[in-house]
């Protein structure tokens, strides 16, 4: 066999183009899940009219204004922070050697959730404006976001600081993260204990990770970051492979592990930060999605970081539609459902995979 | 000379592991450091391609300076071949492609994924080439390592320990691997080795280390068994049988 010189890297070549199948056949099932999230609703759309609207012929100004101010801000929010959760995650993973690194569990958010908490306690961020569906809205958001994101940044700070003096392990900074991440929970109790009703359900509504919070404004910011963020992690694709083949391997191969290692750490952190700070809590995405991707498409970085993002993508976006439509009149927030849907298909990888 | 190492010194949290390491290896070698567990075989290892940095001392390969060059750049000259390397779910042909990593630019070319068929074929992998690593045997894995250090194309090959935990078939397979390599290739190779007669069988040059520094270093006419015996603690005798040197515990 294997007699013809060429013939290894056809098979190869034949092997790395599946892949790419995928990630193209991902990216039709994300658009065409777009249109019809945007179609669904409250208010039922044609799909047709849906894509009539965006291509800019006006079918009615209320579907115009239903799908221009309203759905297309929403999905677009689920396919941009399911993209950068799951990059992030993805990211993660790779340079802390570790199938349980995400932002979650890294408690990041975590600690974004208790600077939202604090923000509504302690600076009065919180308040009340009841109405259907929507039990208590935060008067002063941009207070509670800019609190999250501060608190977000400052664990990755402390992980990196405690990295940088017992060394930069990856098993130094998940532990640290880990302890992080309860300290945190706690002092958001605490703070919890001591606040009105009016102020509780501030914070806990706040914690609901929720896509229709972002206006077109903060969708722009988070998407910029995002794009950022994907762009850099791409440039270092290479990087993380060799990374996964071990440290050792990697420095032999060229590749300064501590310094991938830190910046990737801001880098996903950032992303995660700012996703939390504007939309809230929105756990699993973060852990499930690359798992789910490397199911498919192996642990390539190459194709593994594009593959995550589209099923990040998908997955938030499926969420949230099923989460709008789900108990009408009342919107869920999307963060019940991942956490709910989660669970459960977590647990069914690791019992079914051939390791997580 | 491909390699020259004079005076290199390390030392881990103020502990001194190496002193005054010095020898030379020609094109075309494979030279094995030999010595007791923790004699600092691996240390010595890692600082010729400065994934430790040694305190003081220079390492030349090629007369260039490696303590003086980037990561990337030692990458260029020299394949590491490290004891044990994780698996993730890649092709044998992703791992050994990631061997050409130190020399491109922004993606893989027509001619590094030749060069990796090329490499597949040397060292008759083809079996392997598109299976999935993490599903690989000991040896198995060993031998893509070897192919990925060899992918990267150096003028040195750094191997530590590369036949520990296989068995017999598999031992000889490597090492003729590295000794096909290193005789056709225009590459030497520095291996640590804890088999003396595998060493003696494959090796052209020896470096017995003790108490981390140099005791012995030399060819085989050089070897006695009283090195072996000061070197290990355990009296030996070296019998020739059919040219090649073994040593046997008295």
């Amino acid at each position: 066999m294997n007699s013809k010189e060429g013939d290894i890297a056809a098979r190869y070549r034949e092997h790395t183009g599946r892949k790419r199948t995928y990630i193209l056949a991902g990216l039709v099932l994300l658009f065409v899940a777009s249109i019809l999230s945007i179609a669904t609703g409250s208010v039922d759309i044609p799909p047709m009219d849906v894509v009539r609207t965006l291509a800019g012929y006006s079918v009615s100004t209320t579907w115009d204004s239903i799908i221009w101010n309203v759905r297309l801000p929403q999905v677009l929010t689920a396919i941009v922070a399911g993209a950068g959760l799951a990059v992030s995650g993805v990211v993660m993973q790779s340079i802390l050697r570790n199938p349980l690194g995400s932002p979650f569990t890294l408690g990041i958010s975590n600690a974004a959730a208790f600077g939202a908490a604090f923000s509504v306690i302690i600076l009065g961020a919180g308040s009340t404006s009841s109405r259907i569906g929507d039990a208590v809205t935060i008067n002063n958001p941009y207070v509670t976001t800019v609190a999250a994101f501060v608190f977000a940044m400052l664990v990755t700070a402390i992980i990196l600081m405690f990295a940088r003096i017992r060394g930069t392990t990856p098993e130094v900074m998940i532990l640290v993260g880990v302890a992080m991440g309860s300290l945190f929970t706690a002092g958001t109790m605490f703070l919890q204990y001591f606040a009105d009703d009016v102020q509780l359900a501030s914070m806990v509504f706040w914690t609901f990770g929720d896509t229709a919070r972002a206006s077109w404004e903060e969708l722009g910011l988070i998407t910029a970051i995002v794009a950022v963020s994907i762009v850099y992690f791409i440039f270092n694709r290479w990087k993380y492979n060799a990374i996964d083949a071990g440290d050792e391997t990697a420095k032999g191969l060229g590749v300064n592990v501590e310094r991938v290692r830190l910046w990737g750490m801001i880098w996903s952190s950032l992303v995660t930060a700012i996703i939390v700070a504007f939309l809230g809590v929105i756990g699993f995405i973060g852990l499930i999605c690359p798992h789910m991707a490397r199911r498919i498409i192996g642990d390539d970085h190459r194709f593994l970081i594009a593959g995550s993002i589209v099923m990040g993508s998908l997955l938030l976006l499926c969420a949230d539609t099923v989460a709008r439509v789900m108990m009408q009149p009342y919107q869920l927030p999307v963060a019940v459902l991942t956490s709910f849907l989660g669970a459960p298909t977590f647990i069914y990888l690791i019992l079914k995979g051939r390791r997580i | 000379m491909i390699l020259e190492v004079n005076g290199v010194e390390f030392q881990y949290r103020s502990k001194e592991v190496l002193t005054d390491i010095r020898f030379h290896l020609k094109k075309n070698e494979i030279l094995a450091i030999l010595g007791p567990n923790g004699v600092g075989k691996t240390t010595l290892l890692k600082c010729m391609n400065a994934i430790l940095k040694p305190k003081s001392g220079t390492i030349l390969v090629d007369k260039e300076d490696v303590l003086k060059l980037e990561q990337i750049d030692i990458a260029r000259r020299m394949g590491y071949v490290p004891q044990r390397c994780e698996c993730a779910r890649l092709t044998a042909f992703d791992a050994i492609l990631l061997g050409r990593m130190p020399h491109i630019k922004w993606n893989i070319t027509t001619e590094d994924v030749m060069l990796v068929e090329a490499t597949i074929r040397k060292l008759h992998l083809e079996e392997l080439a598109l299976r999935y690593i993490d599903e690989l045997s000991g040896g198995e894995l060993q031998k893509v390592g070897i192919a990925r250090a060899i992918a990267q194309n150096p003028k040195l090959l750094l191997l530590d320990e590369p036949t520990s935990s296989l068995d017999l078939r598999n031992q000889l397979e490597i090492l003729n691997i590295v000794r096909d390599v290193v005789r056709k290739e225009n590459v030497s190779a520095v291996m640590t080795m804890h088999d003396l007669n595998l060493a003696f069988r494959y090796a052209d040059k020896f470096l017995f280390l003790k108490n981390g520094t140099i005791f012995a270093a030399g060819s085989m006419g050089e070897i006695t068994p009283q090195t072996i015996e000061e070197v290990y603690g355990v009296p030996v005798t070296i019998q020739n049988y059919m040219d090649v040197s073994v040593v046997i515990p008295v």
